[in-house]
């Protein structure tokens, strides 16, 4: 059932940008055209291309955030997060805690 | 039959009615919530529309190209590994590899995970075991990763819980001893809820699902509603959503108050409002369906709300749209022609921010 909601009104995640406009509600308590309009903007494309397969798989591997056919050097997982924290300038929690695990003092 | 509109009954069931049958039924429907909630109905040109979603001829019907809204869920990756109970399907495979199919085979925008039990009680004596969970499970995923439990304050009542029973204690006129065991379980359960959430936010949770709040009544979501109050100062970088029980917040208490307002009695335009309050940032309202009545009368009544709700929230709304709410027939394996036509007018008509 879920999967018949996405695929009826739902921006399909890393096939297209989902995720990033996901990322806004859950930062920025964004309503969806806000967070659209902000997603567009910082991605450099227009509104109706965020849920364009063929721009946005290209989009993606353009900023290296991960694509829904994985390649093998392709970032996935929380190195993805990270570079989609860095690209719409948001503060993911679990980014900050992946962060301060690398940049910690060996001693 | 050829003029005649196949459609489904609150509990599934395929039958075709009229035109002017289906006309009626979204015009009762949508005057139904507005009546109950105190609000406007749908306009004519909205009726209209929603009549065209269910006139489609074809099963499955979507949103057009840039209407696209995004999905939030309670733990529906579990579907895969859960089994009849759940409605889930039992696969030979683990929670953490549903997430990711989830992720990249369903193409989920969010993805939802929990505890197989869902309640918040159960969780915090394995709370160690979640955090691992969740930290495996984030390290893995692009899509946000969401936190899910169910409040659940039915729970804290004997004999599965140590407070006194209000549901027994009502009947027997015991209406302020039932007053107090409420608020006792309440001050339990934002304990415990403030605990889980505190937990996993230290292992770098990023969103946490308040799922079916108010089940238990006002008391019940009163303690979600203080919880989230509590993990906004906490834990600044996790974001909350809180998606309701039903359309009505029950009051089982009846004096219960969240920054002076009265928690019973409130439908979703006015529940978004203290959980706006709260410091939560998605709300997801529960309209209930009838089986007895026509999908278009369900359905009218959900976009009602809904779209009331949307039009006075500041944060984004995603209509909970599982099985028996939000004009989705109440029945297992709910038809995908209803599910379909159930998101596309919510997020068309009823202007969602997501589902």
């Amino acid at each position: 059932m879920s999967t018949a909601h996405i695929m009826a009104s739902g921006m399909c995640g890393i096939r297209t940008a989902g995720d990033l406009v996901a990322w806004m509600q859950l930062t920025r308590r964004m309503k969806i055209n806000e967070a659209k309009q902000y997603v567009a903007g910082k991605l450099g494309i227009d509104v109706a291309d965020l849920c364009n397969e063929d721009v946005m798989q290209d989009v993606r591997k353009k900023f290296d955030i991960g694509n829904i056919c994985a390649a093998a050097d392709g970032v996935k997982g929380i190195t993805a997060k990270s570079r989609i924290a860095d690209l719409l300038d948001i503060s993911i929690n679990s980014v900050n805690l992946f962060k301060s695990k690398l940049t910690a003092p060996l001693h | 039959m050829s003029n005649r509109i196949w459609i489904r009954m609150g509990d599934g069931e395929r039958v075709s009615m009229a035109p002017d049958e289906v006309k009626k039924d979204l015009s009762a429907g949508t005057q139904d919530a507005a009546d109950k909630g105190r609000i406007p109905e749908l306009t004519q040109e909205e009726l209209d529309q929603l009549f065209e979603i269910f006139a489609d001829p074809n099963r499955i019907v979507a949103v057009s190209p840039g209407e696209e809204v995004i999905t939030t869920d309670d733990g529906a990756s579990g579907i895969m590994v859960v089994d009849q109970p759940d409605g889930g399907t039992a696969l030979p495979m683990g929670y953490f590899n549903a997430v990711l199919a989830f992720e990249r085979i369903c193409c989920a925008d969010t993805a939802g995970m929990g505890h197989y039990d869902y309640s918040c009680k159960p969780v915090k004596s394995i709370i160690n075991y979640e955090k691992q969970r969740y930290y495996m499970y984030s390290q893995a995923t692009t899509i946000p990763l969401i936190y899910g439990t169910q409040p659940n304050l039915g729970l804290y009542f004997q004999p599965d819980g140590p407070f006194p029973n209000a549901a027994e204690l009502i009947p027997q006129g015991k209406i302020e001893e039932a007053r107090r065991a409420q608020e006792m379980a309440a001050e339990a359960l934002i304990e415990d809820l403030v605990f889980c959430a505190k937990e996993l936010y230290e292992v770098g949770c990023d969103g946490f699902n308040f799922d079916t709040s108010g089940s238990a009544g006002d008391a019940d979501f009163y303690a979600t509603l203080k919880a989230v109050t509590k993990l906004k100062t906490i834990a600044p970088d996790m974001a909350i959503e809180i998606g309701m029980a039903s359309e009505f917040v029950l009051g089982l208490h009846g004096g219960i108050e969240y920054n002076g307002k009265r928690l019973a009695g409130m439908f979703p335009h006015e529940q978004v409002k203290v959980v706006e309050e709260a410091g939560a940032d998605i709300f997801g309202p529960a309209i209930n369906v009838s089986t007895t009545a026509s999908t278009p009368w369900n359905l009218a009544r959900a976009v009602t709300f809904v779209k009331e709700t949307v039009a006075v929230a500041n944060i984004p709304v995603h209509p909970n749209v599982g099985m028996g709410v939000c004009g989705v027939p109440m029945v297992e394996v709910p038809p995908i022609d209803s599910v379909t036509r159930a998101s596309k007018a919510l997020v068309q008509i009823g202007k969602a921010d997501g589902l």
